[in-house]
């Protein structure tokens, strides 16, 4: 499936625009605040029903207009696919696919496939373990309709447990048989989240290996290490184990909801020792991953997003790049840049059809 | 919201509104329409309202809702000893009732452990349950309770309270709805119907 044109109406610094895409790999060249990163977020809307830069919804409709309205047209296979997301102030979105409203949009997300790569990701290197469990978390809920929900009652069952050991504290008082019941749930939902991330992880790495390899062209080894207290024994006993700590500190400190990722790099770790460009390219290489993985298990392309990539990476990692995504591997392929001849040159350079589009104070024009 | 000058009239715009469900607009509406009624027909809806303060009390056994110490359902010689049905609260005793399978005695919990709400095992009637059991063990407890999280959770915590007392602890069966077509049934439902299937032969014997 791929977006064949994307027509936007009062949508952030846009008041019209309507794009004829190529098949292959589009590219957006303009000047910073001109509006580039905002045409991959109404591509991005499309497929997540919202912003990946702004949630309020309301925010994104253009300054003093009543609404807006992002409107794309996909062809899919031999068929054609109409997405619609209009927003009036003050009321609620509408989301429809070839004009029929959807009851829920959770319906649509995850019906084309996308992964949308900007420097934000950088976070996922030195923000805390939050993020990477969110972007795990992410990726496994695409293919397993049972991991959520085991999610999120395990953190219901987290949230009991801990409201418990703090009434404890605040009372001056214990009940084993009380925090038990609490205890076997959070084993019971915790040990099937643990064996999905662990089944996850190994999946991903060789995925991811080949792709940092291939963008990298040396021989940095690069591991993803699934750190988790589950994985120094059984969670039933840790949490035993650890109740007199938990009753110290009113908290629970065993269990899924501490786990990390640990990003490696030749043995070290990638936050402290890496270069800027290492970890770009890291990072480039975990979403590409990511989106091989989506292809794979949904059998739909996935649309890649690049925002503002050139940004720390050297020329030649960046023909590498454009080689990979311009193979036609994933899918559709939308890229930024303020320059407007160097992406243009390498892909004219890799022999990879592309498209060019110039960018101008919320006006856009093919080139 | 603009207030009418009558504190009489206030204050019983605010004890209806107090109510869940009744907002002040729909209170103000119920006082106005009562107040259109005869003085006779008003005082009765007040003494109904002192009779229920009064009168009503909570049967010492079960905890359902009775006249009496011992409510009709527990002084009920027909109705054996040997099973007693715990549920969350009086809505759900009316609910079995009314399925006409049930012919033991109820215990009413008057709520779920809920930690999260602030609602531990000896704020709702769980330690008169075990007192009961113990005194008067019946053959089988079964657990009627909402099938959430802390539902499971007091099933989970009243179960192990019962474990040296050698009485069979069942719970109600957890599956496809009667009548309910497979293809709208939610995953985690199905899974667990799967998981917990019985021989076709006991689908038989019912009535």
């Amino acid at each position: 499936m791929f977006l064949k044109q994307l027509s936007i109406l009062n949508f952030k610094n846009y008041e019209e625009a309507q794009l004829e895409l190529s098949e292959k790999i589009n590219c957006f060249l303009g000047n910073n605040g001109e509006g580039k990163t905002n045409l991959l977020d109404a591509i991005y809307y499309l497929s997540f029903c919202k912003s990946y830069f702004n949630p309020i919804d309301s925010q994104n409709i253009k300054h003093e207009s009543p609404f807006f309205v992002v409107e794309g047209y996909y062809q899919n296979k031999d068929k054609e696919e109409v997405i619609y997301c209009g927003l009036k102030r003050n009321q609620k979105k509408q989301f429809k696919r070839n004009k029929k409203n959807y009851d829920k949009l959770a319906d649509h997300i995850g019906r084309i496939p996308l992964v949308i790569i900007t420097p934000l990701d950088i976070l996922l290197i030195i923000d805390g373990s939050d993020i990477r469990r969110k972007f795990v978390d992410g990726i496994i809920s695409q293919y397993d309709t049972s991991y959520l929900t085991n999610l999120l009652a395990y953190n219901k069952a987290l949230n009991h447990r801990n409201l418990l050991l703090k009434s404890f504290w605040i009372n001056r008082n214990f009940d084993k048989d009380s925090l038990d019941v609490w205890d076997d749930q959070l084993v019971q939902y915790g040990n099937l989240i643990y064996a999905s991330r662990k089944k996850f992880i190994d999946d991903f790495t060789p995925i991811f290996q080949k792709y940092y390899t291939e963008i990298s062209k040396d021989q940095e080894e690069v591991a993803l290490e699934y750190r988790s207290q589950l994985n120094e024994g059984d969670f039933e006993s840790l949490l035993k184990e650890n109740l007199d700590k938990d009753r110290g500190n009113h908290y629970s400190n065993i269990g899924i909801h501490k786990d990390d990722l640990l990003f490696k790099l030749g043995g070290l770790q990638l936050k402290k020792f890496g270069s800027q460009g290492q970890q770009k390219t890291y990072l480039l290489a975990l979403k590409l991953a990511q989106a091989e993985l989506i292809k794979n298990i949904s059998e739909e392309d996935v649309i890649i997003l690049l925002d503002d990539i050139y940004d720390k990476l050297d020329g030649k990692r960046m023909s590498q790049l454009m080689g990979i995504v311009g193979s036609g591997n994933f899918g559709q392929v939308f890229i930024t840049d303020t320059n407007l001849e160097r992406i243009p040159s390498i892909l004219t350079e890799e022999k990879i059809n592309f498209k060019s589009f110039k960018i101008e104070e919320g006006s856009v024009k093919d080139v | 919201m603009h207030q009418i000058s009558s504190s009489p009239f206030n204050n019983a715009v605010e004890k209806l509104a107090s109510l869940p469900g009744i907002g002040n607009k729909t209170a103000l509406r119920l006082v106005l329409q009562l107040l259109n009624r005869d003085q006779k027909e008003i005082e009765e809806f007040g003494a109904a309202f002192v009779d229920l303060s009064h009168q009503i009390q909570y049967c010492n056994s079960c905890f359902n809702i009775s006249d009496t110490p011992i409510c009709d359902l527990c002084s009920n010689t027909s109705r054996s000893n040997d099973l007693i049905c715990v549920v969350e609260n009086i809505l759900d005793v009316i609910a079995i009732e009314k399925t006409n399978q049930f012919s033991g005695k109820f215990h009413v919990l008057g709520g779920i452990i809920s930690p999260m709400e602030g609602i531990g095992p000896n704020d709702i009637k769980i330690p008169e349950l075990i007192a009961r059991i113990t005194e008067n063990p019946p053959k089988e407890i079964i657990m009627a309770l909402s099938t959430t999280m802390e539902g499971d959770a007091t099933n989970f915590y009243i179960y192990k309270k019962l474990a040296n007392l050698n009485i069979n602890v069942t719970t109600i069966a957890r599956g496809v709805g009667i009548g309910d077509e497979i293809e709208y049934t939610d995953e985690l439902t199905l899974g667990r119907s799967l998981l917990n299937r019985i021989p076709f032969q006991n689908t038989l014997s019912l009535k």
